[in-house]
């Protein structure tokens, strides 16, 4: 990988002090309301971005992506956990792969 | 040592998801061309999901220093409230060079732990994240080194996986909670149209994610603000 050690540096560097910075120096609550709000906010629109619409291509064929998607979608719903809710929709799209193969 | 091993213990399950997790970003970050020991020090030293996938995005194009910067910052964001919460939880002795180094531990499923105890030792936060970082690590190791082995199509299927994990976290909470499900469905739409239009399609993911991640909290915080105090337990 070209620039390894440059990606690594800023990419763990920055998680690093975003984590400790604050943990380290803020010794009052944040008051604002807004800002409480945004911050709430952040980590459901973080994983809603990076999941659509990627989740279709990521097993390089999208029947299979739509699949797990369906899957795993079903099981979150359902409350299972992490693992399972990860483990069913791999299962599901890999199924859905290998039906496609026999035609 | 007690406070040690009570909060290794509590680790147990942290340690055993994120095997399984660090498992598919080892097989991802094969796929997309690392090596083994990039990938296991990526996880190491970093140890986070959803920064480490974008990032390994980031960096299969050289030269994008300044998205990979903007977007851990955006995605990483939640960290540092999350600091700022337990911070006020910790006990008197964890402070100063403590804080710097375990606050490097501050993972969303750490936190959650953490946050459910009336008063933090910093030897219980070390015991709880003690296995969690070895899964973490072990995990990444392990995909790396069973992914090469496995067929072209189950290491496609497994890439998934960690999707299916994001959509555990948000799916919940956003049955609970309309204002949580309205912000996923504008981050998402929003993100559906940064790949699929012209121009948007050109702006490379890592700035696109932070795009849709800021304008969707906004939007959630402008039209549903919170009542301040009960919504740690809730978050992802």
């Amino acid at each position: 990988m070209p620039d390894f050690w440059i990606y690594l540096l800023i990419l763990a560097g920055s998680t690093y002090l975003i984590r400790a910075v604050p943990f380290a120096c803020v010794k009052n609550t944040i008051e604002n309301r807004f800002i409480r709000s945004f911050l709430y906010y952040i980590p459901f629109a973080v994983l809603a971005s990076m999941t659509f619409p990627a989740v279709i291509y990521s097993t390089g064929n999208i029947a299979s992506g739509i699949v797990g998607l369906l899957v795993g979608g079903i099981f979150a719903f359902l409350n299972k956990s992490l693992t399972l809710v990860a483990l069913f929709a791999s299962g599901a799209a890999l199924a859905c792969e290998l039906i496609l193969m026999l035609f | 040592m007690k406070l040690y091993l009570k909060g290794l213990r509590a680790g147990i399950p942290i340690g055993l998801g994120y095997l399984s997790v660090s498992f598919t970003f080892g097989i991802m970050a094969i796929s997309m061309g690392f090596s083994w020991w990039e990938a296991v020090i990526i996880s190491a030293v970093t140890l986070t999901s959803a920064g480490q996938l974008a990032g390994i995005g980031v960096m299969v194009v050289p030269g994008q220093y300044l998205t990979m910067l903007i977007s851990q910052l955006t995605i990483n964001m939640r960290y540092s409230f999350m600091s700022v919460s337990l911070s006020q939880k910790v006990s008197p002795k964890f402070k100063g060079i403590k804080r710097w180094l375990l606050g490097f531990f501050m993972t969303d499923e750490i936190f959650a732990v953490a946050s459910n105890e009336d008063e933090v030792e910093p030897k219980f936060f070390l015991g709880l994240s003690t296995l969690p970082w070895i899964g973490w690590t072990l995990g990444t190791l392990l995909g790396t080194i069973i992914g090469n082995a496995l067929p072209p199509v189950i290491m496609a299927s497994l890439c998934i996986a960690i999707y299916g994990m994001f959509l555990a976290i948000i799916i919940p909470p956003a049955k609970k909670s309309k204002s949580v499900l309205i912000v996923i469905a504008i981050s998402a739409l929003l993100h559906c149209c940064f790949y699929y239009l012209p121009l948007l399609r050109e702006i490379p993911s890592g700035i696109s994610i932070s795009v849709c991640t800021i304008i969707g909290a906004i939007l959630g915080a402008i039209f549903f603000p919170i009542d301040s105090s009960k919504e740690e337990k809730t978050n992802a």
